[in-house]
């Protein structure tokens, strides 16, 4: 009587068929990791609200028309000379900061501009609005947005390496991972309100 | 020199036996990272811009995506100002509707770290983009994120 042995599943084939469901899952991955830049808008003013007067020398104008041309204070401006101009107008220092809850803040200390009296005060009171054509690009937009976005960036650094000789995204992020500590909390928030990013968007032209 | 013509002879096979426990983990790894689309889109994939001042989206379910751009379906035009919310080209005048929508499906106290993500094509217009930002401001969305891509300095 010949001996039944059970038989055994060829598993050969076995890698075979994993690789194939890999292979699909490879191609069908995305491993899209969305990033942007954020912006937070304004609060919708209530029907009777009147805008404050601000000082001409505190607002920094640029305009970006339909084809996609830069007027920066009246003048044309290539995108790249953007960030350089933006430094220079918000870290000028001419006068004296805003007053907060009555209590004044006084000159900038630490701003290293040319103090002059025809530009910006004081970083807390520089004002950078951005005028744009319904027409413009999108894409013009954005890049002006991101060059201003750079000129803060590049303020804060130098004003956190300064102070706490750590670069400002390092010194953000150690804070978002041990939100409890205060003195990290103290570095952050000061350096954000040394150079606070005050960027409007005015209406549009038609 | 026996000794070493005896190590040439017969060549062991490679054992292969754990190769499919390779594979499987592979597998399951891709399987459990692969995210497929949620919404299939009703536009050209937005040729994003791009941007050096980028910041991760985190918390995935409190972003309610708007794609600006143009048109799949001839149509709707050839413009790049399409605006496509959940699975359907709209207008600007339903994005509060959307907003208010997706508000419903989370809990209340997330409602207010809920970022609105535009991912629009370069060559849309910006009038299209303040359109979207009035209606937003007046359901009170203020969290935006312009969708764009990482640049090196």
């Amino acid at each position: 009587m010949a001996r039944r042995e059970t038989p055994e599943i060829n598993a050969g084939s076995m890698a075979d068929i994993a690789f194939l469901l890999l292979i699909f899952f490879l191609v069908t991955t995305t491993m899209n990791v969305d990033s942007g830049v954020s912006k937070k808008l304004s609060e919708k003013p209530p029907a009777d609200y009147v805008p404050p007067i601000i000082k001409e020398k505190n607002i920094f104008e640029v305009n970006i028309n339909r084809n996609n041309e830069l007027l920066v204070e009246g003048e044309r401006m290539d995108i790249k000379d953007l960030q350089e101009a933006t430094i220079t107008f918000i870290d000028n220092g001419g006068g004296e900061g805003k007053v907060e809850e009555g209590v004044a803040t006084g000159p900038c200390t630490y701003c290293k501009g040319e103090r002059s009296e025809k530009s910006s005060d004081h970083p807390n009171k520089a004002i950078i609005s951005v005028q744009s054509d319904r027409l413009t690009e999108y894409g013009t937009y954005l890049a002006v947005q991101d060059q201003l976005l750079k000129a803060y960036r590049e303020l804060r650094n130098r004003l956190s390496m300064e102070k706490y000789k750590t670069p400002f995204p390092e010194l953000e992020e150690a804070y978002k991972k041990d939100k409890q500590n205060e003195s990290l909390k103290k570095k952050v928030e000061d350096i954000k309100t040394s150079y606070p990013q005050i960027i409007s968007d005015a209406e549009p032209t038609n | 020199m026996s000794k070493f013509r005896k190590k040439k002879k017969g060549m062991p096979a490679v054992n292969t036996a754990a190769l499919p426990d390779i594979v499987f983990m592979l597998l399951f790894f891709f399987m459990v990272t692969t995210t497929m689309r949620e919404t299939d889109l009703k536009i050209d994939n937005p040729r994003l811009p791009s941007a050096s001042e980028v910041k991760k989206l985190e918390h995935k379910s409190l972003v309610n995506t708007i794609y600006i751009g143009k048109a799949k379906d001839l149509k709707y035009g050839s413009s790049f100002n399409r605006i496509q919310l959940n699975d359907k080209i709209s207008t600007a005048d339903e994005v509060p509707a959307f907003i208010i929508n997706a508000r419903s499906k989370v809990s209340e106290a997330e409602v207010p770290f809920m970022t609105t993500s535009i991912k629009a094509d370069k060559e849309s217009s910006v009038g299209t983009i303040i359109d979207i930002r009035l209606k937003l401001r007046d359901v009170n969305a203020l969290k935006i994120s312009y969708s764009a891509s990482k640049t090196a300095d």
